[in-house]
Parts: structure tokens; sequence; C-alpha cells
């Protein structure tokens, strides 16, 4: 069983901070199929075209009639336990220091025998379980088993704590104050029993319409930033980088400007130098620290969320600038993932159809209200994930760019 | 599908010269090192030149990024046949078979089977991150913990299927430890208790500290030839009577509860003309107590269920009503990897010869052995027996 996660004692400053580890990395290239599943909460197995069946290990040929039409598919999540043990002695440094560590065998529903991870909660052989798809400290997807009810304290189980970036006793940086999302996030951060909450804000001495709401909030704390100035992030990293655990990047800037406009070109500018610039800074001064925290303790800094525009996956015209600063952003975001990767800390990017804002004014529904991208947010601190699509219109985008990206572009703007 | 045809027997196919180098925990030389050892204990043991080896058969996991062909021009050798054998805990046995074919068709006149594994300090944690993509991809993840962890799913399952306890594993691993204070070469020198094993640190439940083996550098090798060869160079030696391998049996039992031994029994005593009662001694593949147990059962010493009933109605002792692992096994002699596969098959020529020394099981004519290996994802793939007899 798990007991609660308790706050976490104030660390000694004269401690040495423990280096972040992580799980064993190699796969094969076939099993990233389930790598992309885990990204985005799915749960995949590979099935054979030809005879139907499940098939795991990830495999090139199907061993029951040898066909290679081996796609991964959607699967039940039902499985019953076969048997169990508890880890006690590893070489592997990264689980050394998470001893013991219980996994089981288990046999899906579906058919293929699975090796999991097994969370506390769960009964022994016989009982029935529901698996996920998680991704790992490493960012490599493992099975996961959960008890098929709710038990108590179960978001807190320790294994299942490596898998996720619940932000529970932990203290988070919003970066954009003034983003309409800052409020919303702010609240589901402190419902979900964030320690503190750093907001950051530029140019204090404006009005901010959601001062007094945010401030209202326990634990928010407003913090001076200004991601167009280098000085500005780098300040603030001085002074609080060492207390991050989670950074929600929430700076945006929507500007309408067509491509053939006399300015377009400083319009973009400024565009870029708020958001990806901007994500730059922060990414200099927020992540050698945030990385080198991975293991600082039970509540060691864990995740970085960026809010991207999904049309940054693919171009629409009435917001040409604002998708081509988020396609950049995007790409920024993967090699963030790959620098932020050795400290085990996650990088989720939510992808949002446009926000019910008066940037957005002239777009008609459906529109995504602020609070949903926050639910989204924490939905995904809480599960792990790594790519969250908020919103019918990401969602729509998504499940088309998946099918034809072409036909995405040929049909923007229309 | 054609039935198979009945298998030609081994009839004239002998072992000689069993060979051991003395075993080390780790060992700062290379697996050709051992090897080296072992070619030329071969050799020393036949009074011939190992460059009048025709065959030559090598098993091992350390000898990377070398292959066989490529040995053979580091000790010397020219061959006419040659094999390697990465099967781990089946090796020695389906090497053996591989030989004796070969021998038997003229192909070669004399195999050198030989099977060496250095450890270094880190090397059994590389050994255990790269040991298969199945492995890779969808075992050492999940908390890294080995053949023991792998292991220990297959165990609790017996025991909760079968009823077997821990201290009917217990009682294996101590018989062995009491074999084993009678072999100088083994590591384990010290006596073992039950209690001592029952209240040692859990490893990986159920599984604690002396369920498991202890990986260390080290070599076995023999030669197999034919009859006359011997005779002609002046060899004692062992008679094969039979042998099987059966890799992946069973597939569709969600937990490994068997291994495919059950297919092919049959054949191996029909072959021999014998009976599992005829054993004077068996070397099973002891990993773990648990497969002993499973063998036990899968090679007919006893039915599917009934190994805990019959390991708590025997004694596994030299002296023993069933002397087993008289060497004292892997789990008091040392895992030198591949190496693993081959010391039943040394310690039974031993025991057939009669230079088994201080545990000489008394009388030995008949002697069974087995091999298990191969742990690719979540069961042991490979399985293999053979009977060897007294020359007379």
């Amino acid at each position: 069983m798990t007991g609660p996660f308790l706050k976490p004692k104030r660390k000694n400053p004269l401690a040495r901070t423990t280096q972040p580890l992580l799980p064993p990395q190699a796969r094969s290239r076939k099993a990233h199929g389930l790598t992309l599943a885990a990204a985005t909460g799915r749960f995949v197995l590979q099935c054979c075209g030809e005879c139907g069946r499940y098939t795991y290990p990830a495999r090139e040929a199907c061993p029951n009639c040898l066909s290679s039409d081996l796609t991964f598919r959607d699967a039940p999540t039902g499985g019953s336990l076969l048997s169990e043990t508890q880890i006690e002695v590893t070489s592997d440094p990264y689980f050394r220091e998470h001893m013991p560590w219980r996994t089981g065998l288990v046999q899906l529903d579906c058919g293929p025998i699975v090796i999991v991870h097994l969370h506390g909660g769960c009964g022994g052989p016989g009982s029935q379980l529901k698996l996920s798809l998680q991704l790992d400290r490493a960012g490599q997807a493992v099975f996961f088993a959960k008890p098929v009810l709710e038990v108590p304290h179960m978001e807190d189980d320790p294994q299942w704590r490596e898998m996720t970036a619940d932000p529970r006793h932990r203290r988070v940086l919003i970066t954009d104050g003034r983003s309409p999302l800052a409020l919303p996030m702010a609240q589901a951060l402190k419902k979900a029993g964030a320690a503190r909450i750093f907001v950051g804000v530029a140019d204090r001495w404006k009005p901010l319409d959601q001062q007094a709401l945010l401030a209202a909030i326990e634990g928010v704390e407003f913090v001076d930033l200004d991601l167009t100035s280098e000085r500005s992030v780098q300040e603030l990293a001085m002074d609080i980088g060492a207390k991050v655990e989670i950074l929600v990047n929430t700076a945006d800037h929507v500007r309408p400007a067509h491509l053939f406009d006399a300015g377009a070109a400083n319009a973009a500018r400024e565009a870029m130098d708020h958001t990806v610039m901007g994500l730059m800074r922060l990414a200099q001064a927020f992540g050698p620290v945030m990385r080198s925290r991975g293991a600082d303790g039970a509540a060691g800094a864990v995740a970085w969320v960026n809010v991207l525009s999904v049309h940054g996956l693919s171009n629409v015209p009435q917001f040409g600038v604002h998708s081509a600063a988020h396609a950049a952003c995007l790409s920024l975001s993967q090699w963030l993932r790959t620098e932020l990767r050795p400290g085990g800390i996650r990088v989720i990017n939510a992808f949002t159809g446009p926000l019910d804002t008066e940037w957005f004014q002239t777009v008609p529904p459906p529109k995504v209200a602020p609070k949903a991208v926050a639910d989204a947010v924490l939905d995904g601190l809480k599960r792990g994930l790594e790519d969250i699509y908020v919103g019918d219109v990401a969602k729509d985008i998504e499940a088309r760019l998946f099918d034809n990206p072409k036909a995405v572009e040929r049909e923007a703007g229309q | 599908m054609a039935l198979s045809r009945a298998r030609q027997s081994y009839d004239g196919v002998v072992l000689a010269v069993p060979v051991t180098v003395p075993y080390q925990r780790f060992s700062i030389e290379t697996a050709h090192w051992w090897m080296g050892k072992a070619l030329r204990a071969l050799a020393e043991g036949a009074g011939i030149s190992h460059r009048d080896f025709d065959g030559f058969s090598v098993a091992s996991f350390t000898m990377g990024p070398d292959v066989a062909v490529g040995l053979t021009q580091h000790f010397g050798l020219s061959p006419r046949h040659i094999d390697h054998v990465p099967m781990g805990g089946a090796a020695g046995i389906v090497s053996l078979r591989r030989a004796a074919r070969a021998v038997q068709a003229g192909d070669a006149d004399i195999v050198a089977c030989v099977a060496a594994d250095t450890n270094r300090v880190d090397s059994f944690r590389h050994l255990l991150a790269g040991f298969s993509r199945f492995s890779q991809d969808a075992v050492y993840p999940y908390g890294a913990g080995g053949a023991n962890g792998s292991f220990a799913l297959i165990a609790r399952a017996y025991m909760d299927r079968y009823g077997a306890k821990r201290e009917d594993f217990g009682k294996l691993c101590v018989a062995q430890r009491d074999n084993a204070l009678k072999n100088p070469n083994a590591l384990m020198k010290k006596p073992l208790t039950l209690e001592q094993y029952m209240s040692a640190r859990p490893i990986a439940e159920p599984f604690h500290l002396f369920d498991c083996v202890m990986p260390c550098a080290g070599a076995e090798a023999f030669l197999v030839m034919r009859e006359e060869t011997a005779v002609s160079l002046g060899l004692p030696f062992v008679r094969l009577l039979s042998a099987i391998e059966r890799h992946n049996a069973f597939a569709e039992d969600p937990v490994q509860v068997r291994g495919g031994w059950v297919v092919d029994r049959d054949e191996l005593y029909g072959m021999a003309g014998s009976a599992p009662d005829d054993m004077d001694f068996v070397q099973t593949y002891d990993d773990y107590a648990v497969i002993s147990m499973m063998q036990f059962e899968d090679l007919g010493f006893c039915a599917k269920g009934e190994g805990p009933d019959f390991v708590r109605h025997h004694t596994f002792t030299i002296d023993g009503s069933f002397p087993h692992n008289t060497s004292g096994g892997q789990l008091s002699v040392g895992q030198a990897g591949a190496a693993g596969g081959h010391l039943g098959l040394t310690e039974a020529m031993r025991q057939l010869l009669g230079t088994a020394d201080g545990r000489q099981v008394e009388d030995a004519k008949l002697g069974l052995v087995s091999g298990f290996g191969m742990i690719n994802y979540d069961r042991g793939l490979a399985s293999a027996a053979a009977i060897l007899a007294r020359a007379s």
C-alpha cells in the first residue's frame, strides 16, 4: 500500500545535491512505437494486420503468421497479474537509488505477456490491473500497472511519481503573469498542492488585470521577469533558479500581420523576441540549474512546460507570424528536451488552438478557454505526458496531421 | 508435415579429457586468456598438440568482438569443423551434439569444446544491459534486476501453483554446498546451513542471497572424438548415449512452468535404452534451485508439480538418495558465464571416469546432464540434456 506523500523536509543547505541518474535508455527503433503513444497518453501494442493478433515485445514479424504488417494500434488496457517480485539488488545506478522496486508479469486481456512496473496498491498474483504506457525519467516508454479501482494516495506511490511530474509540494514558475493563462494555471497548481507559485511579470509598474485574484492565491509570489531582457531573466534565475521544480512558460505574442505588409518582418522579429528568444533566454538561465536538480529529493526539479500554438505544427495565414514563431518554439523545445534529459526533466508541450481572448477576437468558435489549457497542463503533469493537445481545434489538427500533413497545409485558411 | 525420421544413434562417440580452469571471482584477463588455458590443458591431457584438434567449438559471452574463426588465428588452430554456440546454459550439450555428429560423419576427428568467460569488475552489468533485444526493450528498464528479477517472477509463479517453499529450494542449495566443500575448484568454501539460507538478505523475492549464483571468470572444456581415436591415443573416455535439445517450447504457457525437455525426453531415454531410475547421478542446470526442480519433473524423475515433494523425499549430496550437482553446481562453484553450461558435463565425465576424487559417486555407470539457458525475455528458451555412460 502507498502512504501519503508528505511535504519533504527542508533540505540541509550544506548537504550535497544528489546527482540525477536515468533508468536504462537503450531501445530498438521499433520499440519507439510505444514512445509515440506514451507521449500522448495512449495505450498501444503491435497488432498484426493479417492475423489480427496483438504481440509484444516489439518485433519485426508476427510470431503467429510471420507477416511484417505489424502496426501499433490502440489496445485494451486490462490484464491480470501472473507473478510479481520486489527487486532489492541491482547493478544499475538509477534503480539502485530507488530500491526496492516492485515489478510484475501481466497477462493482458488482449493476449501478450508484459513485464510491468507495479503500483504499490496492486494486489498479489491473480489481481486485475489497469495498464498504461508511461515515459520514465529517461523519456522512454514503459508499462505501468495500477489497481483497477482507486486506492488511497494512488498518485503518491514512489514508483508512479518517477513516471509523472506531479506538482504536489513542488515550486512552480509561471513565466508570464500577464497571460490570460496565468490565473487559471496558478489556481490549478495550487489545487494540485504546489508549494509555491512564482508569477513573472514584466514592467510591474503597469497595471496587471488579474493582480488581486492572483495575489489571493496562497503561495503566489510576483517576481520581475521580462523575457525580452536577458538581464532580467538571468537575475531572476540567480534569485530563484534553484527553487523552481516546474517551469510553465506561458509567454506569447499574437499580432496579426500579412506576409506582404510593409513592416511584417518587424512584427515577426518582435514576436520572435517575445516567444522564441524568450524561451531561449529562459532555457539558458533556468535549464542548467533545473537539470542539475532532477534528483534533488522526492520533490526535485521535474518538468518544463511550454504552451504552444497548434498552428506551430502547420501554418495558418490568419496568424502567419504567430504560426512561424511557434514552429520555431517547437523546434527549440525539442532541443531543450534533449538537453534536459540527463536531468530526468520532462519537457511538455501543450498545443492549443486559438484561445478565447482578445487577440483571437475575430476567430470563430470553437475556442479554448484559458482554464481548459490550465486543466490540460495539470492533467499532463500528473500523468507524465509529453505532448498535450488542448481543445477541439488542436485535437482536430493533431488527427489530421497524423493522417495527411499535406491536406492540412492545403486546407489552411479556408 | 512429414514425420521426422528416427534419429541415428551416437554409437562410437566418446568424450575425453574433462578440463576445468579454476575459477576466479574477478579477472583482469580476457575470455581469450581463459580459452588459451583450457585449450592447453586439453592438449596436455590428450598428449597431443593443440594443432591436432581439427574441430573447435566455442561458447562465450565475453569473447567479443571476436568470432570463432578469429579465435583460430588467436590460438594457432586450423580446424575443419568450427562452431560458436552462444546458448548460455544449453551451450555445453548443444556443442556436444554438433561435435558428435561431426566426428561420426568424419568431418572432424577431434573436436575441442571450450567454454570460457571472464568477469571484470563491471562487465556483468554490461552483459545484463545488452543481453538481447527483448531484454533491452522490455525487461532491463523494469528495475534492472537481471536474471534474478526475471527468474524471481518464474519462481513465484511456480511456488504459487505447486506449493514449493523456500525451504525446498534451500534444501537443494545446502546439499550442493555440501558437495562443493569436496571440490577444490568451488569458489564457495564455507558450509551453508538451512538457517543461513533462510535468513539471508533478500535479492528479489522470493530469492535471497543463497538462491543466486555468483558471476565469476573461468573455463570448462572437453574433447569429443570417435572411440577408436581415443583408444589410439590411449585416452580414458565416457560414452555419449543420447542427447536432446529444444528451443522456445511451450510458447503459449503464460509463465514458464516447464522446459523443452518434456517434448523430447522419451527420445532421450529411448536412445539411451534407459529410464530415469537408472541414473546414478544427475547434473541439472542450477542457475536457480527452482529450475533444478523443474528439471526433475520435466526429465521424468517425478510428475509435473511433484518437484517440491520429490525434494522433500530425497537427499541430494554425493552419498544421498539422489546424487545431484556433485561438483556443487553453479550455486556453489560459481557461474563462469557460458562455462556454466559445461560444468555439468565435465563433472559427469569425471564421475564416470572415476576421477572425481573426494566427491566420487560410488560405482557411477550412468549419468544425466541437462542444460538450460537464454532468458531472452520472460523465460529460458533453450533446454538440452544428455545421457553419458562409463566406457565399460
